[in-house]
This record gives structure tokens, sequence and C-alpha cells, in this order.
């Protein structure tokens, strides 16, 4: 297929028709809505279903609704509307069924703003909705990425009966690129050993559930739930790596702090400083083990987000203190430019910093400088 | 000449039930609206394609005594779940259980909208003017001067607002085909109540729109009387306050001989 030029956010939608998006629920909310709008012509074109929820938390439950039939179905919103799915998610999870939810980040928190963030990190990957659970989360950086990561989403998801999140900031939305979609995939229903689809004379009555009141079964639960992620840890954590062969210095960034990391990176490269770019894909599962390998070689690492660090806090998980982590982040809306990151590269490398610094304080002094 | 039990069977387990004791209150009328449901979806031969949908609240363990499949929704998100499994699966019957609390005051906007759409689902609508499952608190219809855990010297309209009456509210909206309500408290209310849940279902059977059955129902143990005493007080009580009724039955429900 050819390469055309598309929209991020009608991308994904695109790119979910083809990978054979059954069900799609959603409300409407910037910078997120051309999702919804895009999906309320194409699924009823193709007789699929096609849903505006009174609210977020009516989408996440219709949502809730077909993904226990059994069925490819997702939701879309941005940051406030995500934080109201958030009692949807948690109980999807607990049932243990696919699902999947696209996060379009923005300005937070609160109303916060319409520009692109990535401040959801943490809500995304470390929990979000109450009780004990993880999300596969992914987080492209391109629409072409956004493409390939939303098909894959759905395999994800059904594969492990879990939700898979992708987080992508504003600007991946909003922004067109020459992409190329994947070839249009059949609806293929599949009549799973866990949907409650309706006896039809075939089987015993199935119940969906997330209740478990004996405590001792709902550890059980709990354990289970952790031996499935544990699996995800070990066969899906995804990363792009730029530069690293015989990088000395490492920037670590994701979605659209990821793509202005590698321009800075470039134009370090050209500059003879030897430094190199990992740009996590799924930012949970985390790949802390390419990370446990980087630092046996490399001297010092810079993160870079568009939040106040919460990646940050997860690299220093993977670092365990052995080589010093930096960070630089813009937040509240604002996309930092290449020239920064270069500059902050060009001071990682004659940088003093020790391991015992705290890389979130030390660049907060730096930051009373700019603004 | 053999003589079976079942020879002189008259009342039995409906096939739509499975063999599960019950977990409600003694002289809980959530167990006749249940069995009206099992007798219905039987004498309807659906019970094969139905999925229910639980409410958070009593009823959250219906799953366990309906042999129908089952989902558990959040608090006040039935409708949502229902409408979600529904639009996928439209050859289905899906019917969602649901209690004052869960419908009336967290769940008010998925009731609404769901309503709203005209989505063919069929709701059961429990009004038992309390929370039964957290002990007894104050529901969105709890009746004025009604005392409640939360409202210990009974409801102040002035301060806690007064009962809604949903079955009204909801047969204003266009996309209701059937909203009526009935009550559970004597022999006569609880065959009416058997028809018009059979009725509701017809209206989903043939995509007439969404159908709600308001049972008013008794809680014995929260409201702190016993079972007779609680019959009693629906009737002299509940009944004035909710009037029984049909609130909404659309042109082409009214051709349905059940």
């Amino acid at each position: 297929m050819t390469r055309e030029l598309w929209k991020g956010n009608e991308a994904i939608a695109e790119a979910a028709v083809r990978a054979g998006l059954e069900a799609y629920f959603g409300y409407p909310i910037t910078p997120q809505t051309e999702v919804l709008e895009y999906l309320s012509r194409r699924m009823p074109e193709l007789g699929r279903t096609f849903v505006q929820a009174e609210s977020e938390l009516g989408a996440i439950n219709m949502v809730y609704g077909a993904a226990c039939a059994g069925v490819r179905v997702m939701s879309s919103s941005s940051s406030p509307g995500v934080s109201l799915m958030m009692e949807g998610m948690s109980y999807i999870a607990g049932t243990e069924i696919p699902a999947v939810v696209v996060n379009v980040m923005r300005g937070g928190p609160g109303l916060g703003n319409i520009a692109p963030s990535q401040a959801d990190y943490n809500q995304a990957v470390h929990g979000g909705g109450h009780g004990d659970y993880h999300n596969i989360v992914l987080a492209p950086a391109s629409v072409q990425e956004a493409i390939d990561l939303m098909v894959l989403s759905f395999d994800l998801a059904e594969k492990y009966r879990t939700i898979c999140m992708m987080i992508m900031d504003g600007s991946v939305g909003q922004m067109m690129e020459p992409a190329r979609m994947p070839e249009m995939q059949p609806v293929n229903r599949r009549d799973w050993e866990w949907a409650a689809n309706g006896r039809m004379g075939k089987r015993e009555r199935r119940f969906l559930t997330s209740i478990y009141l004996d405590p001792v079964v709902e550890e059980q639960t709990n354990l289970r739930l952790l031996q499935r992620w544990m699996h995800i840890q070990e066969d899906e954590a995804r990363y792009k790596e730029y530069f690293l062969d015989d990088a000395e210095f490492v920037v670590i960034g994701f979605g659209t702090a990821g793509r202005v990391a590698l321009s800075a990176v470039r134009a370090a490269r050209t500059q003879g400083i030897k430094v190199g770019l990992l740009r996590p894909v799924t930012v949970s599962p985390f790949p802390d083990k390419v990370i446990d390998e980087l630092v046996k070689r490399v001297t010092r690492f810079l993160v870079v987000e568009m939040n106040t660090g919460q990646m940050l806090e997860d690299v220093r998980l993977s670092v365990k203190g052995r080589v010093p982590v930096e960070f630089y982040g813009r937040l509240g809306g604002v996309v930092p430019f290449p020239d920064e990151v270069l500059s902050e590269i060009k001071r990682m490398t004659s940088s003093n910093m020790s391991l015992e610094s705290n890389p979130r304080n030390e660049w907060f002094e730096r930051m009373k400088g700019h603004n | 000449m053999v003589t079976t039990a079942s020879n002189n069977l008259v009342y039995e387990r409906p096939a739509g039930f499975t063999d599960t004791p019950t977990h409600y209150c003694p002289g809980c009328t959530h167990g006749v609206a249940h069995r009206l449901i099992a007798e219905v979806l039987e004498e309807m031969g659906v019970i094969d394609k139905t999925i229910g949908v639980a409410p958070v609240g009593c009823a959250v363990f219906a799953y366990n005594y309906f042999d129908t499949d089952f989902v558990e929704a959040p608090h006040g998100r039935a409708p949502a779940m229902a409408t979600g499994i529904k639009r996928v699966m439209p050859d289905r019957i899906v019917f969602s259980y649901q209690g004052d609390g869960d419908l009336a005051s967290i769940g008010m906007g998925e009731i609404v909208h769901t309503a709203a759409r005209g989505e063919n689902i069929t709701v059961i609508f429990i009004n038992n003017a309390n929370y039964g499952m957290t002990g007894g608190q104050m529901a969105p219809t709890t009746l004025p001067g009604m005392k409640t855990t939360s409202s210990p010297n009974g409801r102040d309209v002035e301060t806690q607002g007064y009962p809604i009456r949903m079955s009204e509210m909801l047969a204003t909206l266009d996309g209701a085909g059937y909203v009526v309500r009935r009550s559970l408290h004597d022999p006569k209310n609880i065959r009416l109540a058997k028809k018009a849940i059979r009725m509701a279902f017809e209206t989903q059977v043939r995509g007439l729109g969404f159908s709600l059955i308001e049972l008013l129902s008794t809680c014995p143990t929260n409201w702190g009387m016993t079972p007779v005493d609680s019959l009693k007080f629906v009737e002299q009580h509940m009944v004035p306050a909710f009037p029984l009724g049909d609130y909404k039955i659309a042109a082409g429900v009214a051709q349905i001989k059940v």
C-alpha cells in the first residue's frame, strides 16, 4: 500500500477498523475528538457498532459489556476523560478480559489545557484505577508507529486478556504525516472460551465478574494477574535504539519527547558527542533489561519527558544507582525543542552530578533560570 | 400404577434458575422478582440466549441464581454494559437488574441515556427505598420522614431532597417503549408484575425500544420490620408515593398480546 497523508487521530481510527474493530464507544474531548468523528462515519458504513456515549463513564462500561461478549472493542479519550474511565478499567482488569483504550494526552492536572503532554504516564503505567493490576501501555512517536501499535494493541489485549492502552500526546494525534495503512483484516469474531455471549445450546452458563468476596480467592486472583504480568514483562517489552553501539551517554525518552530527543542526538553526533537514544515503545512493560545492559558500558543517562519526571523513576529503578541519571522536562503542554535537549546533552557530557544527587531537584533548580 | 411425586407437583424451581440456595434475607422480595424473571425467560424459551447484567447492591450475586450467561457491572453502570452487549449481539436477550441506589442515584446518567437512545434492553428496577447491601442508608427513593441509617431522624426534604419517581421520568423519553410500575406486596400484584415482565421482554424481542419494570419491594432487615409488616408498609406507604401504573406503552407495544 502506498503512503498517504494521515492525521494521527484519524490514522489510528482507520488502523483500528482495519484490525477488525467491531465496536467503538466514545465521548468528545480535545485533542482526541477526531477518532470519535472518524468512526462515527466509518463504523456504520461497515455495519459495525458506533455509539457516542453520555460520558466517559458510559463509554468505558459499554466497552466493558462488549468486551465481555468477546468482540474487538475500544474507546479513546484524553486525560480528563481517561480519569473518568479508570473505574471501568479497573473492573475490566479484575474481570480479565481484553479491551483497548487510547489516551491522547493533554496538559493537566484538572481541566489543564489541550496542548500535548505526557503527564498521564504514571496513571497509565502505575495503575490509575483501584486495585493491583497492570496495563500494557504503548507509546508511539509518529503517525506510522501509532498505526502499527494500534493494530498490535488488539492482539496483545486478546493474547493476555488484559487492557492495552496506547498513550500518545496531543501532537501525535493532531499532526499529519505520510504513513502506510495495513491491509484490511476481516472481522473475525472469536467464540472465546471465556466470553459471556449466550449459551446458545452449546454449553453451560458463564458469568464474568470482578468480585471475589473470599479474600483467599481474591489473593489467588491477584497472584494470577501478577503471573500473567510477569509473562508480559518477559516477552513484550519493546523499544527503539539509535546510535547506542558506541554511545558513552544515553538519552531516554518516549513518544514525542523521544522523537525530539532523536533530533538533538543527531545534532550532537555531528558535533562528535558519543550519545545515543533509547526510546521505549512499551512504557509498560518497561524495557528495563536493555537499560541494565547499557549501564555496564555507558557513563550517564539523560531522561527527557513532557512531565516532571514520571518515567524517570522507572529509569532510576532500572539503573539501580550504578551511573548518574539526569533529567530534563517541559510540561503543562510545552514541547521541548531539539536545541534545548542538545544543550542538555552538552551539559551532561561535562556534568559532575553525583550518584547521590536527585535529578528532579537539580533540573528544577536549572529551570528557575529559564522561566 | 406407580405414583411419583411429579404427578402431584404444583411448584418447582423454574428452568431459568440454578440449584443455588439464596443469600437474600428472609422475607425479602428479591427472590420473588428473580423467580418471575426466570419463569418468563422459560416461558418465552429464551434462557439459552439471554445475558443478564447484575448491579452493585444486594443483587450483586444475581448471576449465581439464573441459568443464563451473566456479567457483573460497576455500581450504576449496568445499562451501559447492557448497551455494549446488546449492540454487538442484537439477537440476544439482554437485561439488567438494578436497585434504587444503583439505578436512581449513581447510575442516573446511564439509565436516562440508555432509555433516550431507545436501547433494546430490559431493566428490572427494584425499588425498596433504601441501600440494602450497605445496611440501609437513605436512597433517592426513600420516603419523606422515613428513618434510615443516614437519615436517622427521618428523611428531611428540606435538607435531603425529595424521592425520585423514575418510571414517570423515564416515560417522558421517546426512546422508551414500555415503562411500568408494579408491586410485589401480594399475590395479585405479583401476578400483574409477572405479566409486565413478560411484556417488557416481548418489547425487547420485537425491537420496540427500551423497557423497564419498576417493582416496589421490601427490605425487612433494614426497615426493621417483619416480612408481613414490610408487605403492609409497601401497600400503605410505598404505593401512595409511587403509584402503580403504565407510564409508557408505545403504540407498537400496545399491539402485543401475551
